[in-house]
């Protein structure tokens, strides 16, 4: 009885105030508790199974995939990047990594094999790709570590390449996979970069053949991705619906790297 | 007679709130790609006054050599940071509190009384309602920085795809170094906040929780309604 009576009175300013810092205390403990665990979870799950990705978080690589879905909505292959005079190129182009090229290669016997849809495998010398129509580019390189140069490469358009050797059927598939001829770095790519009017097929670095360091005989340059991707001494090339190995994003790096 | 006086609305404590941890962990994550290439100091005449970052603060931090993972939290986060930001700025304006944020053009005349104020060099400060002008300043900034820092992260993040915005931030270096500066600023704003939080008391830290303040009068009023931005220009002594 005395309690039902106490209800009906309107509460007096001392208990409304009692009342409203007991729930703010009480969402604001739980809040925090629940971001404290929510970190926990993230900060703490089990690092993905190498596959074709690999060293990263399993929630981590989840995000990674599903905004490179989002990011790709933007990419176009008529957002050229921005072009520069050969004046403004770096004489001393830098290198990274060695990944890929420590094995011996007999230069006069190198070829690109290239397996088609169909399982064919043409074989490619670089004397074929220098008979071809020569592209130039001065870009600004971009590094996945936060630097970047103007650099100058000549070679092959992927798109004259694609073209002359007859793999545009090939090109409707999503992705194109490269690999050193060790097989030792490979990078995957999606089609729509892979076929960028900006991609190259370069055997020439500053108007002379690339030195060794920097991927002789032939290497991918692809001013759309990180430097990651812009594959070095190019061995094999192949065509698939899923995604081919890709060297950095088995070390956690995300798959698609695109600028 | 105790009277409640509402300061804080629920929307506006919870992005706060959210933004707190949301913005430790991009910078954190940010720190992690930078140190992949720690190119920026301050540097005079060729005397380096303070270079970003000391080895010290690196080891402290576990910082060298998790690019990767900076990267994935970075590209994660960034949804949460932008979204909570969108949701304030939204609010701010529908529900008319813009008025009592941003600053007036009195304001930045005000704001020096407010600091020689602080600095307790000026005994009076000048009438203000919710937020004074120092307040105001402070607050609309770094709705701005914010801006900034989504806006330069997408000029370094898509330089191509987004070649415009590139542009628009002064190319891809001086985009990477507004991106850093504003972190800076963040950990500027965050120390003095911290330091005018302490000096406003329990009180006042305590609302931006519980959305109110208590405050003793001689009114027999039980509820002070929210402030009427519309207000918000003949200020009132309380």
């Amino acid at each position: 009885m005395k309690n039902q009576k106490k209800t009906k009175q309107p509460l007096t300013i001392d208990q409304k105030i009692k009342r409203r810092n007991f729930l703010s205390l009480g969402v604001f403990a739980l809040g925090s508790a629940a971001a404290y665990k929510g970190w926990r979870w993230l900060s703490t799950s089990a690092e993905e199974l190498t596959g074709v990705t690999g060293g990263a978080q399993v929630p981590l690589r989840r995000a990674l995939n599903k905004t490179e879905l989002f990011f790709r909505n933007f990419f176009s292959r008529n957002h050229l990047v921005k072009t520069y005079p050969k004046s403004m190129a770096v004489k001393n182009v830098r290198q990274n990594s060695d990944i890929g090229l420590e094995s011996d290669i007999v230069m006069a016997e190198w070829k690109m094999e290239v397996k088609r849809s169909n399982g064919e495998l043409m074989h490619i010398t670089i004397d074929q790709i220098k008979a071809l129509p020569k592209t130039e580019i001065v870009y600004d390189f971009k590094c996945v570590e936060g630097w970047d140069q103007i650099q100058y490469w000549g070679g092959l358009k992927m798109l004259d390449f694609i073209e002359h050797f007859g793999l545009a059927e090939e090109t409707k598939t999503q992705y194109m996979g490269l690999m050193t001829p060790d097989k030792e770095y490979q990078v995957g790519l999606d089609m729509d970069s892979a076929i960028h009017p900006q991609t190259i097929l370069a055997y020439e670095m500053n108007g002379q053949p690339i030195p060794l360091n920097h991927g002789a005989p032939l290497r991918l340059i692809i001013p759309v991705k990180y430097g990651i991707k812009n594959l070095k001494r190019i061995g094999y090339m192949t065509f698939s619906n899923t995604r081919p190995p890709d060297y950095w994003a088995r070390e956690g790096y995300d798959y698609y790297s695109g600028l | 007679m105790k009277q409640i006086k509402e300061k804080h609305s629920v929307l506006m404590r919870w992005t706060h709130w959210v933004n707190f941890p949301l913005l430790t962990i991009m910078i954190w994550s940010g720190l992690l790609i930078y140190w992949a290439n720690d190119v920026y100091s301050i540097t005079l005449f060729g005397h380096t006054y303070v270079k970003f970052f000391p080895d010290w603060f690196y080891e402290a931090l576990d910082i060298p050599a998790h690019l990767a993972k900076g990267m994935a939290y970075h590209f994660l986060f960034m949804w949460f940071f932008a979204l909570n930001g969108l949701i304030y700025v939204i609010y701010t304006v529908v529900s008319g509190s813009w008025r009592e944020l941003l600053p007036q053009r009195k304001s930045f005349k005000e704001a020096w009384q407010v600091l020689l104020h602080d600095l307790h060099i000026r005994k009076m400060l000048p009438p203000q309602n919710k937020y004074n002008a120092a307040q105001r300043i402070a607050y609309t900034a770094i709705i701005v920085m914010g801006f900034g820092s989504l806006s330069t992260g997408l000029a370094i993040y898509k330089p191509v795809q987004f070649a415009t915005i590139t542009w628009l931030c002064g190319g891809y270096h001086l985009a990477r170094i507004i991106h850093f500066v504003l972190t800076i600023g963040y950990v500027f704003f965050f120390l003095i906040h911290i330091t005018q939080v302490i000096l406003a008391g329990w009180k006042n830290f305590w609302s931006v929780i519980s959305g109110f303040e208590v405050i003793r009068s001689n009114k027999p009023m039980e509820i002070v309604p929210t402030a009427n931005p519309k207000n918000d220009e003949k200020p009132k002594e309380d």
